[in-house]
């Protein structure tokens, strides 16, 4: 075991590991984080906590997860390289540690552009590749980025986003390889509903063995509406949504459609079960976070290993 | 080229408003490739400018100059001998050539008519795209000649983000993904497992981080 994360220690165990993820409020609202986590507790091994995520500034994941922490769950912090040159996130990464957050999920973030303040300016001091090989650098050499020595380095569970749907398809599974060499523990894929194209990524991951070296979890987000499944179609960038399943959303009436989005996910979440190479599930069920119990009850996953 | 283009009337019209005697200068350089502060657009600024303020009722009276380098000591020496006859320069260059005539001439005012945008190449006919960021250590020789310092919208030095959507970039469909472009280099010259090597964090300090830049030539420096 390379940390004390309870993540890897449901993988290490060989069970399908389940995480889900909390969105921080905007404001300074504790209540609400703990509201959120408190739905997923007994049904998730880890919460991931998003970090400004579409650019929209929030509470710091930091604060969030410490909350998270306090509530004796396991957070899994993000981070993303945008807001924060390497000074800041590796003394981030001290200060969670200290605090008993052992997982992180390093991103290089939406684009300013998408978000609340689109006239700040963009750090992007690393990319999530380099910020990898940072996070493993400082627990495995014990070494900061510069190259000084740690005293008592963070241990860090270190996980990586996967986006099997953005182009060229043909560099996707090059670039889970880039993050694999960089030292990737675990993945987190970008929300599946084309499995074909899915499956045909898992193909080049599994010929190249990759799938043997980190843990791959299939990212999963539930439509709660037509709307929804078409927004998701059309408006962001590198998401692939078969026409099928808009259509069949489309197909049910209005208060049906949440029920049917829920059932789809279940569907799709079974199928990818079966799927070689696949070590467990992220469900971002996105301001849903009360559907997650039953997504993870009705696709066989509950209850959760105590490890 | 360095690009630029000129500001809204009103700005330079706000800037020069307490003069009665401007020298508009332009440069003979990249502004002039770029249709932003050449000769022809110091004519077109000078016109524009008395117009506009004889409706206001104001005699603006402009003297008009265009240098073959305005970020060049020995040709800003020209305007010494016009200088004394206005109270103050509207510079048509980049923002080099602007602070070069404020260094050189202490004691006038000196306002910029144009925005300095970046370096770039002229794509087609009146269009411009950046190309360069002056990072100060090139890494074109492993990108198969595609910078994606400048041109990656996150400057990414690893690979496409998930954003990258049909040769696009995320952050609009009018900007192409610069990984896109990188990679299809890249095969074309039979070099894709170059794209493995991962590209280490990069030192920033050969850019604008490590503070103002300066070259030193010892063979030529004075």
């Amino acid at each position: 075991m390379k940390t004390q994360s309870a993540l890897e220690k449901v993988l290490a165990a060989g069970h399908l590991a389940v995480t889900s993820e909390c969105g921080p409020p905007r404001g300074a609202m504790p209540e609400k984080i703990k509201e959120k986590a408190e739905l997923l507790r007994g049904y998730v091994d880890a919460i991931n906590v998003t970090d400004n995520q579409t650019a929209v500034v929030r509470m710091s994941s930091f604060a969030a997860c410490l909350i998270i922490r306090q509530m004796g769950l396991n957070p899994v912090l993000q981070m993303v390289t945008r807001d924060r040159n390497r000074l800041a996130m590796q003394s981030d990464i001290i200060g969670a540690y200290a605090h008993g957050i052992d997982t992180m999920l390093c991103l290089t973030g939406d684009h300013p552009c998408f978000g609340d303040h689109p006239m700040a300016a963009n750090v992007y001091d690393l990319d999530s590749i380099q910020f990898v090989q940072m996070v493993r650098t400082m627990r495995d050499e014990g070494r900061f980025q510069g190259g000084d020595e740690i005293q008592s380095p963070p241990k860090m569970f270190i996980g990586a986003a996967a986006n099997p749907f953005g182009d060229p398809f043909e560099l996707r599974v090059a670039r889970l390889a880039k993050k694999v060499k960089a030292g990737a523990d675990f993945i987190q894929t970008q929300c599946i509903y084309d499995l074909e194209r899915f499956e045909k990524w898992m193909e080049g991951v599994r010929d190249r063995g990759l799938d043997e070296k980190v843990s791959i979890l299939a990212g999963v987000t539930p439509f709660k509406s037509a709307g929804m499944a078409k927004y998701m179609k059309n408006k962001v960038p590198g998401m692939s949504v078969p026409d099928a399943l808009i259509k069949r959303m489309s197909g049910v009436a209005k208060d049906k459609q949440a029920e049917e989005g829920i059932t789809i996910c279940v569907e799709t979440m079974h199928r990818l079960k079966e799927m070689k190479g696949v070590r467990g599930f992220h469900i971002m069920a996105i301001e849903w976070e009360q559907k997650v119990p039953e997504i993870v009850e009705r696709a066989g996953l509950y209850p959760r290993p105590s490890v | 080229m360095i690009t630029a283009e000129r500001k809204p009337i009103q700005e330079i019209m706000d800037y020069i408003r307490p003069f009665g005697r401007i020298l508009l200068v332009g440069c003979n350089e990249c502004v002039t490739v770029c249709a932003a502060g050449g000769r022809k657009e110091v004519g077109l600024l000078s016109s524009a400018l008395q117009m506009a303020f004889m409706q206001e009722g104001k005699v603006l009276d402009v003297k008009e100059m265009t240098l073959e380098r305005q970020c060049d000591p020995e040709y800003v020496e020209e305007l010494a001998g016009t200088i004394n006859q206005v109270d103050a320069v509207l510079s048509m260059a980049c923002g080099c050539g602007v602070q070069e005539v404020a260094r050189r001439f202490k004691e006038k005012p000196v306002f910029p008519a144009v925005n300095t945008k970046f370096m770039g190449a002229s794509e087609r006919q009146g269009v411009w795209a950046e190309r360069c960021q002056g990072c100060g250590d090139c890494v074109l020789g492993l990108t198969g000649g595609v910078c994606p310092i400048a041109r990656c919208s996150k400057r990414l030095l690893n690979g496409p983000c998930g954003g990258s959507s049909g040769g696009k970039c995320e952050i609009n469909p009018e900007v192409e993904c610069a990984w896109q472009l990188i990679w299809d280099r890249l095969k074309a010259l039979g070099l894709e497992k170059r794209y493995e090597d991962i590209a280490p964090a990069k030192d920033w300090r050969a850019s604008r981080d490590g503070g103002p830049r300066r070259i030193i030539r010892e063979d030529l420096a004075s």
